[in-house]
């Protein structure tokens, strides 16, 4: 599927051309190569060994968890598992990278090709759906950190870092405009959060991603592209994008060319900026690591790997649609993190047991509960579902109370208030508030009674015909019942005083 | 009584035990020895009070009956590994004053069985070298001079030098080495001792400062192919610490040697025979023959058809791994540091590396920089790798008609120093008979056979199936058996 996103240039229209090569920092206790902890806040040089300083004598020796984690990772992303894989050295020098080369993989990547499906509308995840290709998934060491702040005139290197495990994630050039590269960023980070082998924590660094960009006239050859380097925000990737694109169509309307080269973004000015064309590339003389053995998977490991796997986030949203009733929009919005889809599940499953129902049939209210009321509630509050002062069980009580008819919907958003601030429990509220709905019809025709006798004058309009009075009834009703009336009940008993 | 340094490391080990001296009289006596022995300059550290403190243990554990394989020994042990508390250089300057917080597996290994530790052995910097003189800490000399009456000094060989030159001079019983391309063996026929390199893997290289990691193995030398079993039994073994050592038991190969060949085939290799080798070595060789025979090998010509391959395609690997392993040398976090004023970090890594490498390094790197480039990595990394995978397939097929190969070991007795130090190529031709073997990580056994018309050591070599390195030593066993070598330099120092 063509994108139809264009840049209007001056002398028409331009595609754009996207691929991404997202690196995900490996959940792991240890470092690929070194026992060391990839604990993150830690003091600088804590997490250290003798092998991520490159000690003399000093030798890697593979985290078979990494390599497992990757594997998962790509038997999600529906690619080829290659059983035979290598390391190689990428040799450069930097005072952040200790062995003087980064072990990676170049030449036989662990992971070969494969395919995420994206979509692109979120109101309608069904209907525009785009599938963007993976060409390979390596894993290689991250470097450390140089710090420029500490000293008027010399850096000081945190080795923290050096050595945690990363899995490059490289992209087909499939993406077309900066909604479809943002739509596939979440989609990946959703993949990986699902499979637990990246905690998708942009902001702390793990995971982000080189953006290649190109443009062209639609229809023609790719153009010449760049390469952005470490964006660590979705919102930031599309903007390179933008940015970017709009760049490379300004200078080649203005006569020039892209130059292939690796680029910064700038995030205060919102621009990226040449940071070293091809001619000053390293040449990073790759070649196979001697210190390591291929890597070589058995059918058994492979196979136990995707047995590991959980149901993946499409999957679920399919099941949600099909077996639980959901609409696609809830689906999609309950299956996009792996914690909403197993907060949903608790609470579902929580419903049926109180209200001895299938799942089926208490999961649509719990859907919409969790996303206006719950979500809503804790965006306000500004926390996230995992430090929710209400939990699924709780939810699933309320939902308990307004099924059997204790609750009416106002009465339930009053006793939903007083959760999210005490973190009760409703049943405990509903006691203690006395917010328990009434059909008691004798004290309710009382009521009416009185506020028919009160308002004479209204009641004759709305037997001459001023029909939309009802809801003046209904109102100084259940105001004088404090919200406790069951307004079914009220609504009958109305209609009958009325005549 | 003879002279405690006089005696190998069986000699000791059974002695000691036997009552006939204590620990600390031989650590004492090769304390002594070393001390005296400034003129070759084999130490780079002296350790006196290590190998005291491992004899008043030994001591200790007799008394207690609990005496170690190697309880009453005193080694050497090559600058290659890193040992804790003990400055470990590789004998480079970039190194100099480090001192490693960890030791090395196969030191560790030699220590746990007992061992003492007499000092850090001289060696070619970064085990690059054939001669021994691209040490920063200058040449070492061999303790074996030419019969012409001049005092030209000699080479001991290399890289092992220091461990070869020692030895020789009983100046030590035995000591580790390190075999890159030759570094154990070719050493070993200069100074007519005995060296075994075993199969790639056999020994962990952890902690061993790395020269070039697919060839790098560490091995022993000594006086006797008895002493090179005893000392590689307490130096091998798997270590889960590098991924390239083998999960292969270690066998009691001192209990298995057995000089009888009956049943063995000798493989001659015609590939080995070089032009403008000494007439001497060729004698040599067939009456290496003739020993093989007389232990009851049948002797058959066999073809290692890429031979003449190997020699090049070594010169491309060893300096393309080393290019990168030498990289971590960068002054930011460990020994040598030049900042010039001004200096930037890349001024910092050129200073630093400029003045910490020696020649023969740098010349290394670059050789190894340049195959790694963009443009030329197939043309010469790939097409050695390939030719890597020849030469093993040459040995494969030639143990489908022996069992192993007897060869010379170097191609020439040892020269003089500074005879070839202008000349790298003349230099590295001296691999010749050791790299191939290298290359296919093979076992093999240096011994000692005779002395030419100058008076200089001549030594064969034995190359066997992986892991063989019982039928090697065993072979070797039987050629020593029958050559009688008991020349010895005449001490000059």
């Amino acid at each position: 599927m063509v994108s139809n996103y264009r840049i209007q240039g001056a002398t028409g229209e331009w595609e754009v051309v996207i691929g991404l090569e997202v690196h995900a920092q490996i959940t792991s206790h240890s470092k690929l190569f070194s026992g060391a902890s990839t604990e993150f806040g830690q003091e600088p040089n804590c997490n250290v060994s003798l092998v991520d300083a490159a000690m003399p004598g000093m030798l890697p020796v593979v985290n078979g968890e990494c390599l497992r984690q990757a594997v998962r990772t790509g038997l999600a992303l529906n690619a080829q598992i290659n059983r035979w894989s290598r390391f190689d050295r990428k040799n450069y020098f930097y005072a952040d990278l200790p062995q003087g080369y980064q072990i990676s993989q170049l030449f036989h990547p662990i992971v070969g090709e494969g395919e995420i499906e994206v979509s692109l509308d979120e109101k309608d995840p069904e209907g525009t759906v785009k599938t963007i290709g993976i060409e390979r998934i390596h894993v290689e060491q991250d470097a450390g950190k140089l710090m420029h702040d500490q000293h008027p005139t010399m850096s000081y290197v945190d080795l923290n870092r050096c050595g945690v495990a990363l899995m490059e994630i490289v992209s087909r050039p499939d993406m077309g405009s900066p909604l479809e590269a943002g739509a596939y960023v979440r989609k990946l980070r959703s993949i990986l959060r699902y499979v637990g082998s990246c905690d998708g924590n942009m902001e702390q660094g793990s995971m982000r991603a080189d953006v290649n960009v190109s443009v062209r006239k639609p229809g023609e050859e790719l153009g010449t592209r760049t390469e952005t380097k470490n964006v660590n925000s979705i919102r930031f990737i599309q903007q390179v994008v933008e940015t970017e694109a709009r760049r490379q169509v300004d200078l080649i309307e203005d006569g020039g060319t892209v130059v292939q080269e690796t680029r910064l973004f700038d995030p205060d000015k919102g621009e990226t900026r040449s940071m070293r064309s091809k001619e000053d590339a390293h040449d990073y003389r790759y070649f196979p690591d001697p210190d390591l053995l291929p890597i070589e998977l058995s059918e058994e490991f492979v196979a136990e790997a995707r047995a590991s796997l959980p149901e993946l986030p499409d999957a679920k949203r399919h099941r949600y649609e099909n077996a639980l009733g959901l609409s696609a929009y809830n689906a999609a919005v309950l299956t996009a993190e792996a914690e909403t889809a197993r907060w949903f599940e608790k609470l579902a499953a929580e419903s049926a047991k109180k209200q001895g129902k299938p799942e089926s049939d208490v999961a649509k209210a719990a859907a919409n509960w969790l996303i206006s009321d719950l979500f809503g509630g804790l965006n306000k509050l500004g926390v996230d579902l995992d430090s929710s002062p209400v939990s699924a069980a709780q939810g699933a009580e309320l939902l308990a109370l307004v099924a059997d008819g204790t609750l009416s919907g106002p009465l339930a958003k009053q006793v939903f208030e007083i959760m999210l601030e005490t973190g009760d429990d409703p049943e405990k509220i509903v006691e203690e508030k006395g917010l328990k709905q009434t059909s008691d019809t004798g004290a309710i025709e009382a009521v009416i009674a009185d506020i028919l006798a009160a308002n004479s004058d209204k009641v004759e309009e709305y037997r001459g015909g001023k029909d939309k009075l009802f809801g003046f009834f209904v109102g100084q009703t259940m105001k004088a019942m404090q919200g406790k009336a069951n307004p079914k009940v009220v609504n009958e008993l109305l209609r009958k005083a009325l005549g | 009584m003879t002279d405690i340094t006089d005696l190998g490391v069986a000699d000791i080990r059974d002695g000691f035990r036997g009552g006939a001296f204590s620990a600390r009289e031989v650590a004492d006596a090769f304390n002594d020895a070393v001390a005296g022995s400034d003129a070759l300059n084999c130490f780079i550290v002296k350790t006196p009070e290590k190998a005291l403190e491992a004899a008043d243990e030994a001591d200790r554990a007799l008394a207690a009956g609990d005496a170690k394989p190697l309880s009453g020994v005193p080694l050497g042990i090559k600058d290659l590994f890193c040992t804790k508390g003990v400055q470990s250089t590789a004998a480079s300057h970039i190194l100099e004053g480090f001192v490693p917080p960890y030791e090395s597996t196969v030191s560790g290994n030699l220590l746990e069985a007992g061992a003492g530790m007499l000092g850090k052995l001289n060696m070619d910097q970064f085990a690059m070298g054939s001669s021994n003189e691209t040490s920063h800490f200058g040449n070492v000399v061999s303790p074996w001079r030419r019969n012409d009456g001049g005092n030209t000094p000699m080479s001991p060989g290399g890289s092992s030098g220091g461990t070869s030159s020692a030895i020789a001079a009983h100046i030590v019983p035995a000591a580790t080495g390190t075999d890159t391309g030759g570094s154990i063996r070719q050493p070993a026929a200069f100074t007519g001792i005995c060296g075994m390199k075993p199969t790639y893997g056999r020994c962990s290289r952890y902690g061993m400062v790395a020269f070039a990691s697919s060839l790098d193995q560490a091995g022993p030398m000594a006086r006797s192919v008895k002493d090179c079993a005893i000392l590689l039994e307490a130096m091998a073994g798997h270590d889960a610490k590098d991924t390239t050592s083998l999960k292969e038991p270690v066998p009691n190969w001192e209990a298995g040697l057995n000089g009888d060949l009956k049943g063995k085939t000798i493989g001659i290799p015609k590939e080995y025979r070089v032009d403008n080798m000494p007439e001497e070595i060729d004698a040599l060789w067939k009456q290496g023959v003739e020993w093989m025979r007389d232990a009851g090998a049948e002797i058959v010509d066999v073809s290692l058809p890429h031979t003449k391959y190997a020699l090049p395609a070594y010169y491309i690997i060893a300096p393309a791994e080393a290019s990168a392993n030498l990289s971590r040398y960068d002054g930011v976090r460990y020994g040598l540091r030049e900042t010039p004023d001004g200096a930037n970090l890349q001024d910092m890594y050129a200073a630093t590396r400029a003045a910490g490498f020696g020649d023969e390094v740098k010349r290394r790197v670059m050789i190894g920089t340049y195959v790694l480039s963009a443009g030329f990595y197939d043309a010469y990394f790939t097409q050695a790798t390939k030719v890597r995978t020849l030469i093993a397939r040459d040995f494969d097929s030639a143990w489908e008609s022996c069992d192993y190969l007897l060869t010379p070991t170097a191609p020439s007795a040892a020269f003089g120093l500074g005879d070839l130090s202008d000349d790298p190529i003349a230099m590295y031709l001296n691999d010749v008979f050791t790299v191939p073997s290298s290359l296919a990580g093979l076992p093999a056994i240096a011994v000692p056979g005779g002395l030419d018309h100058q008076g200089l050591p001549l030594g064969l070599q034995v190359i066997g199936k992986a892991l063989d390195e019982q039928g090697v030593m065993n072979a070797g066993l039987a050629m020593e058996e029958r050559a009688g070598f008991t020349a010895r330099a005449e001490k000059w120092w």
